[in-house]
């Protein structure tokens, strides 16, 4: 591959425009140029720190070190549905909701994609594993966390509508079953979107970036199509079982409707 | 001694009771108390909709004894506020011609009509309609008339006392007024914060 390899020159210069940026806010008054240069410099930093560690885990490929950091990849996109979260469920069960259906969705999806599609030597190459489960992780994260604070704010707004169909004999599926579509809806909308205008309206990042290392084209588009489906396949098998579980924790087991589950909203 | 329509023992939720009454088939007991004495949280405790301890019972089945959904559609709640969460009324109601409708003032038609033109008092009488179709064997009426004139009163009286005839129903009303309480009970309670007394209207 004739990869161009960038100096900090280059970087300084793209980092110019933040701070172009950043000025045109403050004469703006936008108020924006803190969080802009904050989250700015956490970008450089992040991301140096996790090259770093990236190098490290390539080094040895070993799985006790790839399945460290995916662990640690997971807790963190846990903790980050969670936090989301205007109402989040109170206890573990705020955490474990979100980290377990991710857990289960982005892990078994990643790990189909090494074992039988990609079929590395040794499947858990941390040059494959570690970028497709941060992908995926990412993604997921997003879908789940949108659905459940779909689902928990629309269950807390319209409580009466609930519970006047339970009144009426449905049961807790069938009285929460418009609100579970509706986050399920607002959960996948984003990768729905992201395959609809793929190629058209936008170049993909992963892709682009394939394509800026010099990978030929037709190499990225093969692994930006598998990656599509398995980043929707990823978020789909997240948002339903995330949502299958957190509106069934809504209720007890007498079909009551328990809001209490719910933490006070965060200001 | 005949097991009565509808059993309440030793009910406790939210703090209030325990509320101990029985209605019996065919039977209209009225409950009375001041705003915020728990009338409401009582109707909900014996539809099963909030925890409680103490146990209700219909025809001497156990409220816990039987599927929740299943209970409620036996022992219909009829809150203050009712909800309409679909586009037109008639798709809150089962395919089933509903024969409640003409005797409260509507006729057919009112099935199409959106529920967001809905007046508060055309919510309160299509609201018993809609809970009389599930046949429940048992009604608790929240302030059922809390927002309708003189005459669409009559005609919700006159509905739920040819419903509790006809089908032996148990009623459980709910009201403010002390003339209405005396007209459509036989038998009154009047709710206190350590349980309820039985008197005049």
């Amino acid at each position: 591959m004739n990869m161009i390899s960038l100096t900090p020159l280059d970087l300084a210069l793209a980092a110019i425009l933040i701070l172009l940026l950043a000025g045109l806010s403050w004469y703006l008054r936008l108020g924006l140029q803190r969080t802009l240069l904050i989250n700015a410099s956490r970008t450089v930093v992040q991301l140096l720190l996790v090259g770093l560690v990236l190098k490290a885990v390539f080094a040895n490929a070993d799985l006790l070190w790839v399945g460290l950091m995916a662990t640690v990849m997971l807790a963190v996109a846990g903790y980050e549905v969670m936090a989301r979260q205007k109402r989040r469920m109170q206890g573990w069960w705020g955490y474990g909701l979100g980290a377990g259906a991710m857990f289960v969705s982005s892990f078994s999806v990643t790990l189909l994609a090494l074992l039988v599609i990609i079929g590395n030597q040794p499947w858990y190459e941390p040059q494959y594993a570690i970028p497709l489960l941060g992908m995926m992780l990412g993604n997921t994260m997003s879908g789940v966390a949108l659905a459940l604070d779909r689902l928990t704010q629309s269950a807390w707004q319209q409580r009466a509508v609930i519970e006047q169909r339970l009144m009426l004999g449905q049961t807790r599926a069938e009285a929460i079953d418009e609100i579970r579509r509706d986050a399920a809806r607002s959960g996948l909308m984003h990768i729905i979107n992201a395959m609809a205008a793929a190629g058209i309206v936008s170049l993909p990042g992963m892709m682009t970036g394939q394509i800026l290392a010099g990978a030929p084209p037709m190499e990225a588009v093969k692994y930006q199509i598998l990656i599509m489906f398995l980043i929707a396949a990823g978020t789909g098998f997240g948002v339903t079982s995330a949502l299958w579980l957190a509106s069934r924790w809504l209720f007890d087991e007498r079909h009551r409707l328990r809001l209490n589950v719910l933490a006070a909203p965060r200001v | 001694m005949n097991e009565p329509r509808l059993r309440v023992s030793e009910i406790r939720t939210q703090g209030r009771g325990p509320y101990s009454l029985h209605v019996a088939a065919g039977e209209c007991v009225s409950l009375r108390g001041p705003s915020g004495s728990g009338k409401s949280l009582l109707l909900r405790a014996i539809a099963d909709l909030d925890p409680h301890d103490g146990e209700a019972f219909l025809d001497g089945e156990a409220c816990s004894s039987v599927p929740a959904p299943q209970w409620r559609r036996q022992v219909a709640l009829l809150p203050v506020e009712s909800q309409w969460w679909l586009d037109t009324v008639g798709e809150h109601f089962p395919a089933a011609p509903c024969p409640w409708l003409a005797p409260l003032g509507f006729d057919e038609a009112a099935l199409r009509w959106q529920v967001g033109r809905l007046s508060s008092g055309e919510k309160q009488r299509l609201a018993l309609a809609r809970a009389l179709m599930n046949r429940p064997r048992a009604l608790l009426l929240d302030e059922p008339s809390a927002s309708l004139d003189e005459a669409s009163t009559a005609a919700l009286e006159g509905v739920v006392a040819d419903y509790r005839r006809s089908e032996q129903a148990a009623v459980l009303w709910v009201s403010h007024s002390r003339e209405q309480a005396a007209r459509v009970a036989a038998r009154h309670f009047q709710l206190q914060a350590e349980g309820l007394e039985e008197g005049t209207p």
